[in-house]
């Protein structure tokens, strides 16, 4: 596949290129007229932050900590970038590899890891931080993410003209859930229903193994013109786009205008997971080119060459980073599993008989173990031990 | 939870099973303003079975949704508006259509209180008018039940009569657990007294919980002594006419409506057979791997004693739906029904 042709895309907007020097575009320039350099660092240190945690993360699940890892190594732009542009009130309905937005959204990124540990499901509450679950069914959350839009519109959260209260729902997929229904069917219901509602693709290229050539002959920026809503082609590995398109696709959305899909343009730095074994599919010159192209380094060329990322800027960060790196680790090694009882917690919000007498025999069941560690209790194995693959 | 109350004195009406089912509805709809129905051609059509027929005209678009014809959509969608407050209840126009929402239903709609830990409640109803007998088309006559029996999160019922299909739709709606809720197409027509004075709302009481709970018993349909035959949804109708005719043999069988799949109310079934000691389950979905299959495995565990024949079951072949000019020849109707039970007597 061509590794040159699409960042020379004309239609990719791009702000900042990737030798760290600012450029104009008339529409989306003003977009980010506003930013100073505190947010400029401040969208540096989310970067910083979030890829140190996807290196923990990697690291602790070779050490056996966690069974599985999906690394957003490469993705930090397309994902602060985005983030960043949103408003409190809004509602994001991510993917599995989201861990920069989530970490705009506040999140405590350790929460991610009860997920990937097999301790937990889910490891947040999605109302507290207006963040959902993560989704591994690809696609399958973007139908829910234009439902809750729907059901904003409904509520009278749409074209208030009052900023505190208009609202917008982002979802985020990848190039390979584009080929699924459900990304079709959340176009067809957000574009029938006006729909306050950003699809936010992450195009990085890869579906596992399969290149974006297997999902798509068009750019997917494309693909939502026969569905009636408009798209946008940015280069994901420039946090500034990402986040002037992504504003102007949520202003569009709150002010009542309707779905944007936008395509950020980028790159699968890393592995599908730690499962997977890219040198079985894709050239390292691929990689050598878009190493060249890392998010995190523009950023951090324009801020040098702008005299504005100063010494002790960069040693508080250095300091936080050994920090949360730490406290990653500590946390996950201490992350036990939960009762084995409470596998049938929450299966039902009112009493289901059925289960109900499941759950007292397998109590007594584990009664009947007298003097010696019931099933199940023995002292806990290395996660990685149990927690088995998933196909992600 | 809910609260059933006496609400005015509406009375009863003998009213078709769909009518019913359409009067639960709009009882809904009046009561919680979160309530909507979503679906194809629900709206100034009424549904191709006329199931909502006048809502959308006295609730409006906004609440009785014509939707794109997507299921998946339907149900995803829906599972959005859940998650944003709202009550939804979707049509699916066929049984033969759910396969397209089979994901979102199983996947997504029954293990989101799991996954969230309780933190999130998606209550879902999906209405699917199921079962054959009506001279369809293919796809348009199947009993897809125990495939969502199989699915823990969901709750999946089917009413028998208008009375129940009256208060169990509202039952439904109220309940925070997503519903399959299967209405047995064949009995769209049926008539029967129903009691409009049954309102079930949502709301933190006792006696709500009480009226959801009431949602998963089964009922007696008919008392008997030597015969219990176990059926729900348009197999009831069936049971009981076989139960008339096997009375003018002087057998005395004894119909368990169970109403309510999973959960099964397995207590009120074996209480019965005890009583009996003989046991045919009747549906029309296929026998093999069916919900006579879990039926017939409980009561035998449970009624081991008591038993004077095997369970036995009457139901669908392991084909597919066939054609209409065949299909009471694969349905379970009355003689097949006697059948099984001379059998079971001959023990």
């Amino acid at each position: 596949m061509s590794t040159s042709g699409p960042l020379e895309d004309a239609d990719l907007v791009q702000l900042l290129t990737p030798a760290g020097e600012l450029r104009e575009h008339p529409e989306y320039s003003p977009r980010i007229a506003h930013l100073d350099a505190d947010a400029l660092r401040g969208m540096y240190r989310d970067m910083v932050l979030v890829r140190a945690f996807d290196d923990e993360a990697t690291s602790l699940q070779r050490q056996g900590e966690l069974g599985l890892w999906a690394q957003s190594l490469g993705q930090e732009a397309a994902q602060v970038g985005s983030g960043r542009a949103l408003a409190a009130q809004d509602y994001v309905f991510p993917s599995y590899r989201e861990h920069g937005v989530a970490h705009t959204r506040g999140l405590d990124l350790v929460d991610i890891l009860r997920l990937f540990r097999g301790v937990d499901q889910g490891g947040w509450d999605p109302e507290e931080h207006r963040f959902h679950l993560y989704t591994l069914v690809i696609g399958s959350h973007t139908l829910h993410a234009t439902g809750y839009a729907m059901g904003l519109q409904r509520d009278g959260l749409v074209a208030t003209g009052d900023r505190e209260r208009d609202t917008a729902v982002v979802t985020y997929f990848g190039d390979g859930a584009t080929s699924q229904g459900d990304v079709s069917e959340a176009l067809v219901f957000a574009a029938v229903n006006n729909a306050p509602l950003v699809l936010f693709c992450q195009n990085n290229q890869w579906a596992i193994s399969e290149p974006t050539t297997r999902q798509t002959r068009v750019p997917l920026a494309r693909r939502g013109e026969g569905f009636g809503v408009p798209g946008v082609r940015v280069d994901g590995n420039d946090v500034l786009a990402t986040y002037a398109v992504t504003a102007e696709a949520l202003e569009r959305a709150r002010s009542g205008g309707g779905p944007t899909l936008v395509e950020a343009f980028t790159y699968r730095m890393g592995a599908h997971t730690t499962s997977d074994d890219p040198t079985r599919y894709r050239s390292t010159s691929d990689d050598e080119y878009w190493r060249q192209r890392d998010p995190i380094d523009r950023l951090r060329t324009y801020l040098q060459s702008a005299g504005e990322l100063g010494a002790d800027f960069v040693a508080d960060l250095d300091a936080e980073v050994a920090a949360f790196g730490e406290r990653i680790r500590t946390t996950v090694r201490a992350m036990q599993p939960p009762a084995p009882v409470s596998l049938f917690d929450h299966v039902y919000g009112t009493p289901h008989s059925t289960l109900d007498a499941e759950r007292a025999w397998f109590t007594e069941y584990e009664a009947s173990f007298v003097g010696e560690p019931p099933q199940g209790q023995v002292a806990p194995a290395p996660a990685g031990a149990s927690a088995g693959e998933v196909a992600l | 939870m809910s609260a059933a109350e006496a609400s005015g004195h509406r009375g009863t009406q003998r009213l078709t099973l769909s009518k019913a089912i359409n009067a639960g509805l709009r009882r809904a709809l009046e009561t919680d303003p979160k309530v909507l129905l979503m679906g194809e051609d629900i709206g100034p059509l009424g549904g191709v079975f006329r199931v909502t027929d006048g809502l959308h005209k006295d609730f409006g678009p906004d609440r009785v949704v014509d939707t794109p014809l997507a299921e998946s959509g339907i149900v995803g969608t829906a599972i959005g508006l859940a998650l944003r407050g709202y009550r939804p209840v979707c049509e699916i126009q066929f049984d033969g259509f759910i396969f397209p929402a089979f994901d979102q239903i199983t996947t997504q709609l029954a293990k989101m209180r799991y996954r969230s830990r309780g933190r999130l409640s998606l209550p879902v109803v999906i209405r699917v008018p199921y079962g054959g007998g009506i001279g369809a088309i293919e796809h348009h006559s199947e009993s897809p039940e125990v495939l969502f029996a199989h699915t823990a999160g969901l709750r999946v019922v089917t009413p028998a009569t208008p009375a129940d299909a009256f208060v169990m739709i509202q039952q439904a709606i109220a309940s925070p657990d997503p519903v399959m809720f299967f209405e047995p197409k064949g009995r769209y027509w049926d008539k029967g007294e129903v009691d409009l004075d049954t309102t079930i709302t949502s709301g933190d009481t006792q006696a709500g919980a009480a009226a959801l709970a009431e949602m998963d018993r089964a009922h007696v349909a008919r008392t008997g002594t030597d015969l219990t035959i176990a059926a729900y949804g348009a197999g009831v109708a069936t049971a009981l006419r076989a139960a008339e005719a096997a009375a003018a043999d002087g057998v005395s069988i004894e119909v368990v409506d169970l109403r309510s799949i999973s959960p099964l109310d397995a207590p009120t079934l074996v209480a019965s057979v005890r009583r009996t000691g003989r046991c045919v389950v009747v549906h029309e979905a296929p026998v093999f791997y069916g919900a006579g299959g879990e039926i017939a495995a409980r009561v035998t565990e449970e009624c081991f004693y008591h038993l004077q024949a095997p369970v036995l079951r009457v139901g669908g072949f392991h084909t597919p739906y066939p054609a209409n000019k065949v299909e009471h020849d694969y349905l379970p109707g009355v003689d097949r029904v006697l059948d099984a039970v001379d059998r079971a007597m001959a023990f």
